[in-house]
């Protein structure tokens, strides 16, 4: 799958959720993108990258998000620059 | 005086164990007299504010830290822990306070200087508390706000070389006993592996694809300094293949009082002559010790490594010579099902740079297997129980050892599959039939 393709279908699935879930672990992205978890982690690293996507850590647990969604993003001030 | 009242966490100072809420005060007036006059670049009364949150904690009878956080450093996924108050107006101090985790050097060697400009950097631009170590071994640095994590980051890898450790689901800042450095059990070098496995793993460090945490430790000799086998998923324990060496003349000073047992270590009253019957041979967990009139003698094919003989008489027993390590899997603090220790699934294999067929056949199969399989937050010992360490050993491609059964008639059962049996599961019924009737 090319790049811009998985983009588009990560940013479009976590939309579509959005209304009931901000966070994602890694293995739902590797399923909506079907591909091996190694595979998918370039990919993800990419959106990280690019700040599609973010990381939200509990400590002990990573999980994924797009960026500025989900409750965290109002403690660093981000609802009021919008 | 205190900004907030803490009857409750006075409470705590009077017992006679050193008290953290002693330490917290005491680092909250130093930073309101700040003699030195350090220009902080968080909220002066950041202490002051963490003791008052956990008063109020108390008090409630529940946390006030949100869950989590979104923060850290760009192109890491770890090593920085957002936290945040849910008090902000009553404790503005630690509205925000990040947590870090420095990967410490291997076997906590430093040198004043670097803990000097460590705790420095700490005071400028963080609370100035911090935890050393945490449990996997971490130097923690406790409390910052979002602005001065990049910073702070900057500094520690750019004028300290100083890396960022593991934290979520990644691999976590590995761990390592100080080895052949100063210890002579060290089977192997603990500090080398543990140097070489951070660096060709950076990625699985600081960008989290792992469903949940997972940790390597690497302990020189089976007295496991770092307890490796009860906390890491993958644990590297020192061994060796051939005999434990004997000096029957330094056997003869332990027993002739010339040495003292334990190297001195119990000398803190009179335990009376040392006998070797009763405190070495007599408490071999596998009996495989004896005087025979002089001469000490080990069956050393039922030797399990105890260690005991040789932590007793250092100078007249000695590690091998055929020296390498084996690895445990699965070891875990309880969350679900309990903790667990690790399980052998490689009795030995050697620790030589650059560590090629560890890298290849046992650490990267189990994560391939681990990534696909384990569900979200299970740990590799879950995963391992669920789905059985016949199963490990079919991803690692090793084949059964009787090492590796816990007890006898617990796990002992091996089930063979018709690919592995030859002729398969196909039988001449006829040949059957004339020795067994219908």
């Amino acid at each position: 799958m090319e790049y811009e393709e998985a983009k588009q279908k990560i940013v479009e699935t976590l939309t579509k959720k959005l209304k009931t879930k901000s966070k994602f672990y890694f293995n739902d992205l590797a399923k909506i993108l079907e591909s091996k978890p190694r595979e998918a982690k370039k990919v993800v690293n990419k959106l990280v990258q690019e700040g599609v996507l973010e990381y939200w850590s509990s400590g002990s647990t990573s999980m994924y998000g797009l960026s500025g969604t989900g409750k965290q993003a109002g403690a660093e001030g981000e609802d009021k620059e919008k | 005086m205190a900004k907030h009242k803490t009857p409750m966490l006075d409470q705590l100072e009077s017992g006679p164990w050193p008290s953290f809420v002693s330490d917290l005060k005491e680092q909250a007036q130093r930073r309101a007299k700040n003699k030195e006059g350090v220009e902080f670049q968080i909220p002066t009364d950041v202490v002051e504010d963490l003791l008052g949150v956990l008063e109020l904690s108390f008090e409630h009878g529940r946390t006030h830290w949100k869950h989590g956080g979104i923060v850290g450093v760009f192109g890491y996924g770890g090593g920085v822990i957002g936290r945040y108050c849910d008090q902000p107006e009553a404790f503005s101090g630690v509205a925000h306070f990040h947590t870090m985790r420095i990967n410490q050097p291997g076997g906590k060697y430093y040198k004043t200087d670097y803990l000097k400009q460590l705790c420095d950097l700490w005071d400028l631009r963080g609370s100035g508390i911090t935890n050393m170590h945490g449990s996997t071994g971490d130097i923690i640095l406790l409390g910052t706000t979002t602005p001065q994590l990049e910073e702070v980051f900057y500094e520690l890898t750019h004028n300290m070389n100083q890396d960022l450790g593991g934290s979520g689901s990644n691999l976590r800042t590995p761990s390592d006993c100080i080895g052949s450095s100063r210890c002579e059990y060290a089977c192997y070098d603990t500090q080398g592996l543990c140097f070489d496995l951070t660096q060709e793993y950076q990625d699985e460090l600081h960008r989290p694809a792992f469903p949940y945490k997972f940790k390597f430790k690497f302990d020189g000799c089976p007295n496991c300094c770092v307890a490796s086998i009860a906390r890491a998923d993958l644990s590297f324990i020192g061994t060796w293949k051939d005999a434990i060496k004997i000096d029957q003349e330094a056997v003869q000073g332990y027993i002739g009082g010339e040495f003292k047992p334990n190297a001195g270590a119990h000398s803190g009253r009179d335990w009376g002559a040392f006998d070797i019957q009763k405190e070495v041979i007599g408490l071999c967990p596998t009996e495989c010790m004896i005087m025979d009139g002089k001469t000490l003698k080990i069956n050393n094919k039922e030797c399990n490594r105890c260690m005991h003989c040789i932590n007793v008489m250092p100078r007249a027993l000695r590690i091998g010579d055929q020296r390498g390590l084996s690895v445990f899997a699965g070891a875990k603090a309880p969350i679900l099902d309990g903790a667990q220790m690790g399980s052998l699934i490689v009795p030995f294999i050697e620790a030589e740079p650059p560590y090629t067929k560890i890298k290849e056949e046992v650490i990267e199969p189990i994560w391939d297997w681990w990534m696909e399989e384990g569900k979200n937050r299970e740990r590799l010992g879950e995963l391992m129980k669920r789905q059985g360490l016949q199963r490990m050993i079919e991803v690692l491609g090793v084949d059964p050892d009787p090492r590796m059964v816990q007890e006898p008639r617990s796990n002992p059962y091996i089930f063979w599959k018709e690919d592995e049996v030859e002729g398969g599961w196909d039988r001449d019924i006829e040949e059957f039939r004339k020795h067994h009737q219908r």
